[in-house]
């Protein structure tokens, strides 16, 4: 993987004033990249949120993304399925490229793209229907013709809220906890059959035992899913991501605010136990700043 | 420790609640003596044939407002036919389609100066554009000529509800949409209409009662009719136009008429209003 020509083309020919992100030479393992960024740069209007990224995304494994407030995590995951195009004056520059094809080419259609890379987000966001329909409506508009309960029972089972949820199938999402919402928007995500699921701090507004659940998800989704989820939480991270992408911010000359960088993307055991960079090391064992 | 009421800062504050208090009740006053007045007058007379029967030919006892309440809830639901779409559409552009563009901005303020407007210009706008012309089926005064004016007077309002009740709705939702590969007509008729369904209900609904009561702008178009009515293509009575010219009839069948027509009117207007309180409060999904 290392060899893409491709890859190691752009990595060469990047030229930036940051410390050059490893990168290219990170996944060792043996699976195939499901996404890789080349070269990304996302703005806001004419400010730079996350400058040069590369990074290759392996198939039917959990990526965590990690760093400080601001370093564009976020931004970074909503490139991923073009959920950008709906923040007014965002702009990315680069490639994004999934199954063959990069998603930012005229010609793809966002919503087809957002069909194959669902998303969860970090604060619950139930639709102000019944739960059934909450999983129903995305199978539907995708098209969906099979039996919907068993969709439905099967969709709520994976994302570990079945029990809870089984007995107020027509309340309203909202009448469930925070926690139970959360789950229910990944089971929403699930019943579309997205190939890549993104999720953004999907956990910070829950307890340990909810999030322990949603983790203990993770890992039965992984069999069949791409997982990139973005945390603040280190142990999460360790628990259940296989490779961590670190980010950070640095400010740069003649730049209006801190731009943020890939710094170093790795198995997490290295990322946690023997980092490459000094600044991944630093935040890794809470000396940053 | 204890509460001195000699204190300056005491009686100054007990000062300034009682000369709040008292501006407060002459607010609501005249909105008391109305209802009151109305009630007094108006609903002694209610009766079964009021809403069977037609006014009484000058001179003559009894009769009733039936095509008066008919016609006002016809050139209601005219305008309401004509406002409603076109409102909802329009706040739907503003407010998902075009946020901020000059496009939007420029709408977002000639509505705004339209929603002032006096009624009766819009009864004017009407008359020059609509009953002078003699566009519908070379007739003058109509039934539609009314509606229309009245949507004019309706519109501002919805389009206005319409834009701030979809901007309440939180943008993790239409994320949420999106994010499940909805298309951005999906999201907008399955996921964010529903959610902004009672703003843009009760806004609606206030709309329609402003629109039911108005006088002026139907003086000019629906005009009156003593007779029942007869389709929309002709003129036709209504409620408030029917108290315009019965109120100052030298005929007092007339004038008691007048007065059942603004109970019924103001009964009804205040049922608007109830509804749409209710709308408000309704279970939310
Ligand atoms: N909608 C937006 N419009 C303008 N600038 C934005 C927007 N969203 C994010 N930014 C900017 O982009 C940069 C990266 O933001 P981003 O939300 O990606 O950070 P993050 O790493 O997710 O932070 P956090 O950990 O706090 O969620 C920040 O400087 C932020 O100010
Ligand atoms: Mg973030």
């Amino acid at each position: 993987m290392a060899t893409d020509p491709k890859t190691s083309l752009s990595a060469a020919s990047l030229q930036s004033p940051m410390p050059s992100p490893v990168s290219a030479s990170a996944p060792t393992v043996t699976d195939s990249v499901c996404m890789s960024l080349e070269n990304v740069t996302i703005s806001y209007g004419s400010f730079e949120a996350v400058r040069n990224v590369h990074l290759e995304l392996p198939r039917s494994r959990v990526t965590a993304f990690i760093g400080p407030s601001g370093c564009g995590k976020s931004t970074v995951l909503r490139a991923l399925n073009r959920m950008n195009d709906l923040i007014p004056g965002c702009s990315l520059k680069g490639r994004v490229v999934f199954d063959g094809h990069d998603i930012y080419n005229p010609k793809v259609d966002p919503v087809e793209v957002r069909r194959r890379i669902g998303m969860v987000f970090q604060k619950p966001n139930p639709f102000p229907k019944t739960i059934y329909e909450n999983i129903a409506f995305g199978a539907r508009i995708n098209g969906y013709k099979g039996d919907m309960d068993e969709l439905v029972e099967r969709s709520l089972r994976k994302a570990a809220v079945w029990d809870e949820c089984k007995d107020k199938l027509q309340q309203s999402g909202f009448s469930l906890s925070g926690g139970q919402q959360q789950r229910l928007c990944i089971a929403r995500a699930i019943a579309t059959e997205p190939e890549v699921i993104l999720m953004d701090e999907p956990c910070s507004a829950l307890d340990p035992i909810s999030t322990l659940k949603i983790e203990e998800t993770m890992h039965e989704l992984k069999r069949n899913y791409t997982i990139i989820i973005v945390t603040h939480n280190m142990q999460q991270a360790v628990r259940v991501a296989d490779m961590t992408a670190f980010y950070n911010a640095e400010a740069v000359e003649g730049g209006s605010g801190k731009v943020g960088y890939l710094v170093e993307f790795a198995e997490t055991e290295v990322i946690f136990n023997s980092p490459g960079q000094q600044a991944t090391l630093d935040y890794v064992s809470g000396r940053f700043g | 420790m204890f509460f001195d009421p000699s204190l300056s800062r005491n009686r100054i504050n007990k000062l300034c609640t009682t000369v709040a208090g008292v501006f407060a009740t002459i607010a609501v006053l005249p909105l008391l003596l109305v209802l009151l007045y109305v009630l007094w007058n108006g609903g002694r007379l209610i009766s079964f044939q009021l809403f069977t029967q037609l006014p009484p030919a000058p001179g003559m006892e009894g009769g009733g407002i039936g095509n008066a309440i008919l016609g006002t809830l016809i050139v209601t639901a005219i305008a309401t036919l004509i406002a409603l779409p076109v409102g909802v559409g329009g706040g739907i552009y503003l407010s998902e389609y075009s946020r901020s563009g000059w496009f939007a901005q420029a709408v977002r303020f000639s509505n705004d100066v339209l929603a002032g407007v006096p009624s009766i210009i819009s009864g004017v706008f009407v008359y020059g554009l609509i009953v002078a012309t003699r566009v519908f089926f070379n007739q003058s005064y109509s039934a539609m000529a009314g509606g229309i004016a009245l949507a004019v007077l309706m519109l501002p309002t919805v389009i206005k509800t319409t834009d701030e009740g979809l901007k309440l709705v939180p943008q993790e939702l239409r994320w949420g949409a999106y994010g499940v590969g909805a298309s951005r007509f999906v999201t907008i008729t399955r996921v964010i209409l529903p959610a902004a369904f009672t703003p843009i209900a009760t806004g609606a609904v206030l709309a329609i009662a402003r629109a039911a009561g108005e006088t002026a702008p139907l003086i000019f178009t629906a005009l009156f009719s003593p007779f029942w009515p007869e389709g929309i293509f002709n003129p036709i009575a209504t409620m408030s136009v029917l108290i315009f010219n019965f109120a100052i009839m030298p005929y007092e069948a007339q004038n008691a008429l007048a007065w059942t027509a603004s109970f019924v009117l103001v009964v009804m207007i205040l049922a608007a209003n109830l509804l749409a309180r209710w709308i408000a409060r309704a279970a939310r999904p």
